[in-house]
C-alpha cells in the first residue's frame, strides 16, 4: 500500500497532466466523473457546491409552494362565512403549510448554506463524507416527494379514477390534514387515512436525511478545518451550524421513535397512543416536542448565524463580542431541550413542572438578548453601509426581537394558558419564522448569491423586496395579536360575524398578498442576477470570512492551496491587518490536488425510499400489491449501499497550476 | 479500500480522531437518545399500568441471563478481533469475528424463541401497552443486533479479498467494534430495567 509520504515520480506527473481519464471502480463499472452531460454530473455529484446549490434551488421551490398554499389559507379567512374552500381542505392546507415550509423549506434553505459555505468558511476542499453529503440531498428530495405525494392521489380522486378501500376506506384525506404536529389521537387508525401514513413516512425519511446530514458536517467541522483554523476563529456562521448540527443528531430521534410508534399504532395494532389500549395520547405531545422545540433553534441559529456574518462586514467592524455570541448560541442550544413543556402548559402538567419549565424558558431570552445586545454593539460605531443583505439583516433584528418579545409573553403560563391555540401563538410564530428566519435568509442570499454564481447583483429592486417584503409581513402578522387576544382560535377553516374578527382578518389577507408579492420580487432579482448580473470578483464587499479569499464562483477543489488561518476574520485581517495575521498558502506537494470521485449509489439508494414510504402508506390504505412496492424499495435501498461499499471511493488528481 | 483511495489521501486535516470514527461516535450519541426514548417509553407505561400485565410469570430469567452473557462474551471476541486487526493478525482477527458472528446468532435465536414463547403466552403488539413498548424496544435492540452481524459478516468475506491491511481497515474494524459495544452496553440496559427489575421483592 501506498501512503501520503510516497513522492511520484516526475514522469507519472506529467501524464496525469492535462486528460483525465475516467477511472473504473471496483465494481469495474465507470465512475461518472469528468462526465460531459450536464444532467448526469449533477445527479451524481459530491461537490458540496452543486448540492447546495440543489438544496437551495429545491427549498426556495417549496417556499413557493408553502406560499401559495399560505396565500390559500388567507383568501379563505379574508371574509366570515367564506367557502372557497372546504373545512376537510382547509385542514390539509395548514397541515401541508406548515409540514412544507419548516421540513421542506427553511431547513434545506439552512442545509443549503451549511452545504456550500461551511467547506470554504473553514478551508477544506469538501466535507467530510462527500456521499453522505449526495445521500442526505436525495434522501430529502425523496421525504418531500412521499409527504406530497397525496395531492396527486387527491387529484386523482377528485378526478374520480381512484377511490381507497381497506381499513381506510371512505376517508378521502389522501394529504396529511392533523396539523404539522400530528397530536395523538386524531393521528390515530380511526381519524385519518392515507395522509397520515405519507405524513409518517415522508417525516422519517427527511430525519434519516437530516441525521446523516447533520453528522457530516459536525465531522466536517471539528476535522476538516484548515491549519491555523481553531475553534475560536471559526466564523460564527459555521460556529452555528455546529451548533445546529449536534442539534439535529440529539432532537430528532425522539421524533423518529415517536414517529415508529404512531406506525406501529396504525399498521400493527399497538397501544402507544391508543387510550382503550392502556396508551396516553399525550405521549406523543412530549415526544414530538422534545423534538419540536429544539426544532425552533435548528431553524433560528442558522439565520442568527447568517446575521453574524452580514452585520460586521456592513459594519467593518469586529462582531462584538465574538466568543459570548458563540458561547450564547450554544446555551441557547442546549437549554432548547430543557423547555419543550412550554407548547403543554394548558395539558396539566402540574405545579411544579409547569413553574420550571416556565422560568427555564425564560431564561432563553437571556442568551438570545445577549446575541441582540451584541449585533447592536456591533453597529455601534461602524461605518454602516445599507447594501441589500444589511438592509434584510437589520430587518432580521427589528423583527426578530418583535417576535422573541411575544415568546416572552407565553413564557409565563398564565398568560400562555389564554393565548394557547389562538391567532397570538400564530403571530408570534410567524414573526419568528418570516421577521426572523426568513429576513435571514433573504439576507444570507443577498450576500452570498454574487460569490454563489460570480454574478453582482443589477439594480436597486432588492429595495423593494426588502419594503414590500417587511410591510407585508406586518401588516399580515401584527393584527393576528389582536385577533387572539379577541379569542379566535387557530385552525379554523371560517368564523361567524360580530366577533370583531372581520377587519383583522381582511387587513391580514391584504398583507398575506403584499408580503407575496415581496417574495415574487426577490425570485425577480434572483433570475436578473443569474442571468445577466456583471461578474462579481473575488469579494464584492470587503468581506471578512475565508469563503471570500477564493474565486467566484469557486472552483471545484475550493482553494489552489491549502490557506494557512493566522487569526479569526481572515481575509479582513489579511487585507488590513497586521503582516503576522496575513494568510498563507501551504506547499504544493506536487501531487495534485485529490479529488473525490462522483457516484450514482448515494442517489439510488436514497431514492428507495421513495417506493418504500409510498408503499408502506399505500398498504396501510388497502391498495393491492403495496408491500411489494415497499419491498423493492428496501431492495433498492440495500443495493446501493452495498454497491457504495464496494465501489470504493476513488478520485483523481488536478493540477490546477498547469491548466492555467 | 482501493489502492487510488490511500494514494490520494488529502493531507490537511485538523485531525483529532479519524473521521470515520467521530462519524460512529455521533451516531451512537444519536442511537442513545433512540433507545432513551424507548426504554423512557417502557418504564413510563409500566409505571401508569402496573396490574396490566406481571412479566415475572413470563420472563425466563435463566435464559435471558444465557443470551446476556452470550452478547458480553461477544463484545469481549469483538475487543480481541479489534486488537488483533490493529496488529495485523489477519488470521486472529478471522476467528475471533467469527466467534462474534456466532454469538451474535446465538442471542438472536434466543431472542427469536423468546418472542415466539411470549406471544404463545399471549403477549402480542395488540394486548396492551406492555406488549407495545416492549416488542418495539427489545425489537430494535434485535434489529440492531441483526444489522451488527450482517455487517461483520461482510467483513470476514472481506478480509479473504486481500484487501485489508493494519493501516486502512484496522479503523474500519474499530469502527465496527464501537457500534458492538453500544448495542452490548443498551442490552445491559435493557436487561437491568426491564427484565431484572421486574423480580424484585419476587424470587
Amino acid at each position: 500500500m501506498s501512503t501520503v509520504t510516497e513522492t511520484p515520480a516526475p514522469s507519472t506527473h506529467t501524464e496525469e497532466k492535462h486528460v483525465l481519464k475516467t477511472e473504473r471502480s471496483n465494481l469495474g463499472l465507470m465512475r461518472p466523473d469528468h462526465n460531459k452531460s450536464v444532467l448526469i454530473d449533477w445527479l451524481t455529484t459530491v461537490d458540496h457546491k452543486k448540492i447546495g446549490i440543489m438544496y437551495g434551488a429545491i427549498a426556495l421551490f417549496f417556499l413557493l409552494v408553502g406560499g401559495v398554499e399560505a396565500l390559500i389559507i388567507r383568501t379563505q379567512l379574508a371574509f366570515p362565512e367564506n367557502d372557497l374552500i372546504s373545512a376537510q381542505r382547509y385542514n390539509q392546507l395548514f397541515t401541508m403549510h406548515g409540514t412544507t415550509m419548516i421540513f421542506l423549506a427553511i431547513m434545506p434553505l439552512n442545509a443549503a448554506f451549511f452545504n456550500f459555505l461551511v467547506p470554504l468558511q473553514i478551508g477544506a476542499r469538501d466535507v467530510a463524507f462527500p456521499r453522505i453529503n449526495s445521500f442526505s440531498l436525495w434522501a430529502f428530495v425523496a421525504g418531500a416527494l412521499v409527504i406530497n405525494f397525496g395531492w396527486v392521489l387527491q387529484a386523482v380522486e377528485v378526478m374520480g379514477l381512484f377511490s381507497a378501500s381497506g381499513p381506510t376506506a371512505g376517508m378521502n384525506d389522501f394529504v396529511p390534514s392533523m396539523g404539522w404536529f400530528g397530536y395523538a389521537p386524531i393521528t390515530g387508525i380511526e381519524f385519518t387515512g392515507a395522509g397520515t401514513d405519507f405524513w409518517i413516512m415522508g417525516l422519517q425519511i427527511l430525519g434519516v436525511a437530516s441525521l446523516s446530514a447533520a453528522m457530516n458536517f459536525v465531522v466536517t467541522i471539528i476535522n476538516m478545518r484548515a491549519p491555523g483554523m481553531k475553534m475560536m476563529r471559526l466564523p460564527v456562521f459555521t460556529w452555528m451550524t455546529l451548533v445546529v448540527s449536534l442539534l439535529i443528531v440529539f432532537a430528532f430521534p425522539a421524533i423518529t421513535i415517536a414517529l415508529a410508534q404512531l406506525m406501529f399504532d396504525r399498521t400493527f395494532g399497538t397501544s402507544f397512543f391508543v387510550t382503550a389500549g392502556g396508551g396516553q395520547p399525550i405521549l406523543w405531545q412530549h415526544l414530538f416536542w422534545i423534538f419540536g422545540h429544539p426544532e425552533v433553534y435548528i431553524l433560528v441559529l442558522p439565520a442568527m448565524g447568517i446575521v453574524s456574518e452580514v452585520l460586521p462586514t456592513f459594519s467593518k467592524k469586529p462582531l462584538f463580542g465574538y466568543a459570548i455570541v458563540v458561547f450564547s448560541g450554544a446555551v441557547i442550544g442546549f437549554l432548547g431541550f430543557a423547555v419543550w413543556s412550554h407548547h403543554m402548559f394548558t395539558t396539566g402538567l402540574g405545579k411544579v413542572a409547569t413553574a420550571a419549565f416556565s422560568l427555564l424558558t425564560m431564561a432563553i431570552a437571556v442568551p438570545t438578548g445577549v446575541k441582540i445586545f451584541n449585533w447592536v454593539g456591533t453597529l455601534w460605531g461602524g461605518r454602516v453601509r445599507f447594501a441589500p443583505p444589511m438592509i434584510f439583516a437589520l430587518g432580521f433584528v427589528w423583527m426578530f426581537m418583535m417576535g422573541g418579545f411575544s415568546g416572552i409573553m407565553h413564557a409565563s403560563a398564565p398568560a400562555d394558558a389564554q393565548q394557547q391555540d389562538s391567532y397570538f401563538v400564530i403571530a408570534h410564530f410567524h414573526y419568528v419564522a418570516i421577521g426572523g428566519i426568513f429576513l435571514a435568509v433573504v439576507s444570507g442570499i443577498y450576500f452570498w448569491l454574487p460569490k454563489i454564481v460570480g454574478k453582482m447583483w443589477k439594480g436597486k429592486l432588492s429595495i423593494w423586496v426588502a419594503i414590500f417584503s417587511t410591510v407585508g409581513l406586518n401588516i399580515t402578522f401584527f393584527p393576528m395579536h389582536f385577533l387572539g387576544l379577541l379569542g379566535m382560535p387557530r385552525r379554523t377553516h371560517t368564523y361567524l360575524e360580530g366577533f370583531g374578527w372581520e377587519t383583522y382578518n381582511l387587513v391580514c389577507t391584504i398583507g398575506s398578498y403584499i408580503l407575496a408579492f415581496g417574495i415574487f420580487l426577490l425570485v425577480v432579482d434572483i433570475i436578473r442576477c443569474v442571468r445577466s448580473g456583471e461578474p462579481a470578483g473575488n469579494d464584492p464587499w470587503d468581506a471578512r470570512t475565508l469563503e471570500w479569499e477564493t474565486t467566484s464562483p469557486p472552483q471545484v477543489y475550493n482553494f489552489g492551496r491549502t490557506p494557512v488561518i493566522a487569526a479569526r476574520d481572515a481575509l479582513w485581517e489579511h487585507k488590513h491587518g497586521p503582516e503576522n495575521r496575513r494568510i498563507t498558502y501551504e506547499e504544493d506537494d506536487g501531487h495534485g490536488i485529490h479529488m473525490p470521485s462522483q457516484s450514482w449509489m448515494p442517489m439510488i439508494a436514497s431514492l428507495g425510499f421513495v417506493p418504500l414510504g409510498l408503499g408502506l402508506s399505500l398498504m396501510q390504505a388497502g391498495i393491492p400489491y403495496m408491500g411489494y412496492v415497499a419491498i423493492f424499495g428496501l431492495f433498492m435501498i440495500a443495493l446501493g449501499v452495498a454497491l457504495w461499499a464496494i465501489e470504493g471511493p476513488g478520485g483523481y488528481h488536478l493540477h490546477p497550476e498547469e491548466e492555467k | 479500500m482501493s489502492d487510488s483511495a490511500t494514494h490520494h489521501e488529502d493531507g490537511h486535516k485538523s485531525l483529532i480522531i479519524d473521521n470515520k470514527k467521530l462519524l460512529m461516535w455521533l451516531f451512537l450519541g444519536s442511537d442513545c437518545m433512540f433507545f432513551g426514548t424507548l426504554i423512557s417509553t417502557h418504564l413510563i407505561y409500566r409505571k401508569l399500568n402496573p396490574e396490566e400485565f406481571d412479566p415475572t410469570s413470563m420472563f425466563s430469567l435463566e435464559l435471558t441471563s444465557f443470551s446476556t452473557f452470550i452478547l458480553l462474551m461477544s463484545s469481549f471476541l469483538m475487543a480481541l478481533a479489534v486488537s488483533a486487526m490493529h496488529k495485523g493478525q489477519i488470521k486472529s482477527f478471522r476467528r475471533n469475528t467469527v466467534g462474534v458472528i456466532f454469538f451474535g446468532l446465538i442471542f438472536l435465536a434466543c431472542q427469536v424463541y423468546e418472542f415466539t414463547e411470549f406471544a404463545h403466552l399471549g403477549l402480542t403488539l395488540e394486548s396492551g401497552t406492555f406488549g407495545s413498548t416492549f416488542y418495539l424496544m427489545t425489537g430494535t435492540h434485535g434489529v440492531h443486533v441483526a444489522i451488527g452481524v450482517f455487517w461483520l459478516i461482510c467483513m470476514l468475506f472481506y478480509s479473504y479479498t486481500g484487501k485489508m491491511d493494519a493501516h486502512e481497515s484496522a479503523v474500519d474494524v474499530e469502527v465496527a467494534g464501537l457500534y458492538w459495544h453500544f448495542v452490548d452496553i443498551v442490552w445491559i440496559i435493557i436487561f437491568t430495567v426491564v427484565y431484572l427489575i421486574e423480580f424484585i421483592g419476587k424470587v
